[in-house]
């Protein structure tokens, strides 16, 4: 099959909007979202653990909704909208649930928490007060090897409670 | 591990596709959603030379209502499909199936149609369009259109009916008899792993007489398989309980289910017996509370 007339490796030409700004490049076709990210943009926060869907540790938000940057072509990603986890804090300010978790001491070596974060973000903008078990459930495709994931869910339910209740005070 | 090379197109419209897919002659796949394909790259399980995605095609995702039943574009994402109440009303077996289907951030880029062709043993939605009666339409340049029943769908572990340049555009699903209810159920090791069993059921019920019942598992073989009362062997006279404690041992008895570091043979025995009464029992009851609401 000659590959000029099927279809090409690369480079393919990309633009999107990432953490609110006009980026784009030119990549193979089989550059993940996740290697364009940290590799052509600097991106680094998210994070690659198994590189087939299993850790959640690169968690994205691609047009709003959390999704494995690792299982999105680049090319595949052309056009839409993505938030990292360097997006999530503003004018350096951490967001109030990056607060929570740093408050709530929510990770040990970090290697998975740009995941969590991001999962946690997109289910708190859709839920503002699960429950716990929402919150657990919420989370169960991110993988810690760490923490034993008590302090992570303690984390994101302080950053629900009210603000007199959030925080390290609440501990 | 990063993925290996292959060649990539994202054509405008499904004749351009549909050229593509059989120019490959084989060695062409569409990329749906990519939740499978890209870590059977990424293991090496694939290797094809051209991804074709159709995403930029109009008209292959959405999901649509009429008298008969559901249209659900073959693109249209699992969260979608699952957010949407048209499903949830319409088709409350699948809603339930899709709930299932990994985790949020899998389901928000997966697709119906990409989880039906990609055919995998354990997999929610095979065992749930088998028990829907669902139908599947598929294009291609040489043979034009064509509607495949779930039932011959599904071939074997990854394998469909499907032929290499033939595209699944649309999955319908008829609306269920207001008489029926139905049920999925499954046990994992975590919510959103893949099922070491998986029930799909529905029962059809007349008063405290099961009518009908229809049942498929995943998980237990290497394709999900269409179970009828004839296929059961079911005593057709006794009372219901009687009847899906006969159904459990049934299934129990005519499934020769994997063994793997998740689950024993043994243990996915049982748990097909134990998931398949409990599945039909909850489908009997909720058949009568749809009838009731039928009927007020």
């Amino acid at each position: 099959m000659p590959e000029s007339e099927l279809g090409a490796r690369g480079p393919l030409p990309i633009r999107l909007e990432v953490n609110g700004e006009e980026r784009g490049g030119d990549v193979e076709a089989r550059t993940t979202l996740a290697d364009f990210l940290r590799d052509q943009l600097g991106l680094t926060g998210t994070h690659l653990g198994c590189e087939h869907g299993v850790c959640g540790a690169c968690t994205v938000l691609l047009d709003s909704l959390p999704t494995r940057s690792c299982l999105v072509l680049a090319a595949s990603a052309d056009g839409c909208r993505v938030e990292t986890v360097e997006g999530l804090a503003r004018d350096g300010q951490l967001s109030r649930l990056q607060r929570a978790m740093w408050d709530s001491h929510s990770f040990q070596c970090g290697f998975c928490t740009p995941g969590f974060l991001i999962q946690a973000t997109a289910l708190l903008a859709e839920n503002p007060t699960p429950t716990e078990a929402e919150v657990r459930h919420a989370l169960s495709g991110n993988l810690c090897r760490c923490t034993g994931y008590e302090s992570i869910v303690r984390g994101v339910l302080a950053a629900c409670a009210g603000p007199e209740r959030s925080g390290a005070e609440s501990k | 591990m990063k993925l290996p090379p292959f060649a990539y197109r994202a054509p405008e419209s499904l004749e351009e596709g549909l050229e593509l897919l059989a120019a490959g002659e084989g060695e062409a796949r569409i990329l749906a959603g990519g939740q499978s394909l890209i870590p059977m790259l990424a293991l090496r399980l694939a290797r094809p030379s051209l991804l074709i995605e159709l995403r930029r095609v109009p008209g292959l995702a959405g999901v649509h209502e009429d008298g008969s039943g559901l249209r659900i574009g073959a693109l249209t994402t699992e969260l979608v499909a699952e957010r949407d109440p048209r499903v949830r009303a319409a088709s409350p077996l699948l809603f339930e199936a899709l709930e299932f289907v990994g985790h949020p951030a899998i389901r928000s880029r997966g697709t119906v149609g990409g989880s039906l062709c990609h055919a995998d043993p354990a997999a929610e939605l095979p065992a749930a369009a088998l028990v829907l009666g669902a139908e599947l339409t598929a294009r291609s340049l040489a043979r034009g259109t064509r509607t495949i029943p779930a039932r011959d769908f599904f071939l074997g572990p990854y394998t469909t009916a499907l032929e290499f340049d033939e595209v699944v555009t649309e999955v319908r699903v008829p609306a269920p008899p207001s008489s029926q209810g139905s049920c999925y159920l499954e046990v994992s090791r975590r919510p959103g792993d893949f099922a070491m069993v998986g029930v799909a059921a529905a029962v059809v019920r007349g008063g405290d007489r099961v009518l009908d019942l229809r049942l498929a598992l995943s998980g237990v073989g290497d394709r999900p398989r269409l179970l009828t009362r004839d296929e059961l062997e079911l005593e057709g006279q006794d009372s219901p309980e009687v009847l899906f404690g006969q159904a459990g041992r049934s299934v129990a008895a005519r499934i020769r289910p994997p063994e793997d570091l998740h689950a024993s043979a043994a243990y996915r025995r049982h748990l097909s017996r134990v998931l398949t009464e409990r599945a039909l029992r909850t489908a009997f009851e909720r058949a009568a509370l749809q009838g009731g609401a039928a009927s007020a």
